[in-house]
């Protein structure tokens, strides 16, 4: 077997198991789970595969049935997706890892559809990254946000009005991506991310051109959850199962952040982007007001979930303004922070999940006493906590380190401000949840009976879902030590070589 | 100017039924009245599609015997590539449909309503 099909075996693997475990599922329930994991395995391997090959041998192409690029359908993958598609299917195989107590406790009598579900919105997300093709994106967005729809109302109370609005706002995002990929195809008569590339600088001053750009950019930031138009992502990360919560913060918002990275800097030349129409200048401010509002917010939440997912809002700010700043530096702390972000939502996602599991409640004035009870959970939740707030040797240190450089490197002393700022207010929410659970009395300990402190009993998290979680956990911790290597042997490459 | 206007029709029509969709589903209270808003959008984009592959006076891209010995010349013939685009974007609009109706089922088995302002009072009420 040669590595050159790696590239598509990546998405069809899992594609195809989607429907195999929901077939398997009519006689054997239990099989789902391994035939999930096998899968998402295989992907990993995958990515791996693929990451290496672009290192040593530089871009791969893959020609679907022979056909040549403007024609058929073409699979590009080179640096910038190279490490994307290894961050997602790693942390796609650990949520899925861990998903197996949570699920049963959570939503039993639906294993077989759920898992089914999960193994297709890994592929839709895989697909749109790995994918060389403008509408090829659209079908694989469209399979990604279909499957989020579902995996997201099968949660509590709330989830279903969650996933309505979600369902109202994600179509029209995805409907504006299309719309746009329509005024970029009149022009051009083309659909290939490379072919276009070449085509379009001629046309830069075109009225469609631009138009198909706006498009572009409102459809992503719809779907990404940028600042104005977030409002169907708190409701949606709170109700959803904790699973779908853990799989769905650290990836889908990542891979449109990247798809955007794509539109404006490989699809369009950066000189359009940035010198032609001030896009990312506009970008730059809507970022800061997104995080400056996102950590705020976060602040006003009790519900630890509702808080994570105004945090996330905020970290798309990160991500939007190193995109805008549109340097080196800049972008090169954006990548970085997509990484990091990553990881570090991924495990404070499943810690929360785990707190749900064990004390089926999410409250945070509630979590005194907590870290006795469930010592290794709460240890994993300050180190992601810490590289959210930015303490070096974590991996949030360096990305915000790096935004900083860009911002100087720009010389918008405001975003220095901006970023500095919500550093304090990410310490002012994670900090309140660690007070809670280490220095806070335990409400529990005093007993009715005359006051007598009793003990609080240890009471982890079963295996399954602890390791999954300090896997990430430690991920968090190599991303920052070992982030100099990240930069000179991955990210260095992904960013634009006219920067 | 009126001719204008004339001539581009197909365009103009677009335009309003996504503004009509739009209008739906943000002015609309009832959520299947929302989700047939979607549609309407939806369908406005299909049909931007379609006329930007039309020609006039062009038939449908098949090859005729004749044109197989000669040279085919594309002017004649519409450009089939919208259009079967817009066969996948039907499939996705019709699965984003099916999707959406059964979390409106969910909806209405929970709160028994499809008012967004009584299933906004009902959780205000229980708190969640």
């Amino acid at each position: 077997m040669t590595y050159e099909h790696f590239a598509v075996l990546i998405v069809i693997v899992p594609l195809m198991s989607a429907f195999a475990v929901a077939l398997l599922g009519w006689f054997k329930r239990w099989a789902c789970y391994p035939l999930t994991l096998a899968a998402l395995f295989v992907s990993f391997i995958c990515s791996l595969g693929i990451l290496n090959t672009v290192i040593s041998k530089g871009t791969i192409h893959y020609h679907f049935g022979g056909w040549e690029p403007p024609w058929g359908i073409e699979y590009v993958v080179d640096y910038l997706n190279g490490f994307m598609l290894v961050m997602l299917s790693f942390i796609a195989l650990v949520v899925a890892i861990y998903s197996k107590r949570s699920i049963e406790q959570e939503i039993p009598e639906k294993i077989v559809p759920y898992y089914s579900i999960f193994l297709l919105l890994v592929a839709g997300l895989i697909g749109i990254t790995v994918t060389g093709d403008l509408f090829n994106v659209f079908v694989f967005l469209e399979i990604a946000s279909l499957a989020a729809y579902a995996l997201i109302a099968v949660g509590e109370d709330g989830a279903p009005m969650a996933a309505f609005n979600y369902v109202i706002m994600g179509t029209v995002g995805a409907c504006f991506y299309y719309l746009g990929i329509g005024y970029v195809y009149i022009v051009t008569g083309s659909l290939n991310m490379a072919d276009l590339s070449q085509l379009l600088p001629n046309l830069y001053h075109n009225k469609a051109v631009l138009v198909g750009f706006a498009l572009f950019t409102v459809g992503i930031a719809v779907k990404m959850g940028l600042f104005p138009l977030h409002v169907w992502l708190p409701d949606s990360y709170t109700y959803a199962p904790s699973v779908t919560s853990a799989v769905i913060a650290p990836m889908f918002t990542k891979v449109m952040a990247y798809l955007m990275v794509r539109i404006f800097f490989t699809l369009f030349k950066p000189y359009f982007s940035i010198d032609l129409i001030p896009i990312t200048q506009i970008l730059t401010w809507v970022a800061a007001g997104g995080i400056i509002a996102g950590s705020i917010l976060a602040i006003a939440q009790t519900d630890l979930k509702r808080m994570l997912a105004y945090s996330s809002i905020a970290n798309i700010g990160y991500i939007v303004l190193g995109i805008g700043l549109a340097n080196r530096m800049g972008l090169t702390g954006s990548l970085l922070h997509i990484l990091n972000h990553a990881f570090m939502k991924g495990t404070l996602f499943l810690v929360a999940g785990g707190i749900m599991y064990k004390m089926g409640m999410r409250d945070i004035t509630q979590f005194r006493g907590l870290h006795k009870k469930m010592p290794f959970t709460m240890g994993t939740f300050t180190i992601a906590a810490l590289s959210m707030i930015g303490i070096p040797p974590t991996g949030g240190f360096f990305s915000k380190f790096y935004l900083v450089l860009g911002a100087i490197d720009a010389r918008q002393w405001a975003f220095i401000v901006v970023l500095l700022i919500s550093s304090l207010l990410n310490a002012v929410y994670f900090f309140r949840i660690i007070e809670n659970a280490y220095l806070e009395p335990p409400v529990t300990a005093y007993a009715t009976d005359g006051g007598t402190h009793e003990e609080i009993k240890r009471d982890e998290l079963p295996l399954s879902m602890l390791i999954p979680t300090l896997i990430l956990a430690a991920g968090v911790v190599l991303l920052g030590i070992f982030n100099e290597r990240i930069i000179a042997f991955i990210i260095r490459f992904a960013v634009p070589a006219s920067f | 100017m009126f001719e204008y206007i004339v001539s581009k029709y197909n365009y103009w029509v677009y335009i309003f039924l996504m503004m009509l969709g739009l209008y739906g589903m943000i002015g609309k209270k009832n959520l299947v009245k929302k989700l047939i808003g979607m549609n309407i959008f939806q369908v406005a984009i299909i049909l931007f599609y379609i006329s930007i592959g039309s020609k006039v006076g062009a038939s449908i891209p098949i090859l005729t015997a004749e044109d197989l010995h000669g040279s085919a010349n594309p002017l004649h013939y519409m450009n089939p590539l919208p259009h079967v685009l817009m066969l996948t974007a039907i499939v996705v609009g019709i699965a984003t449909t099916g999707v959406a109706l059964g979390i409106i089922i969910m909806v209405y088995n929970r709160y028994k309503t499809l008012a967004e302002d009584e299933i906004l009072e009902i959780r205000k009420k229980s708190g969640v």
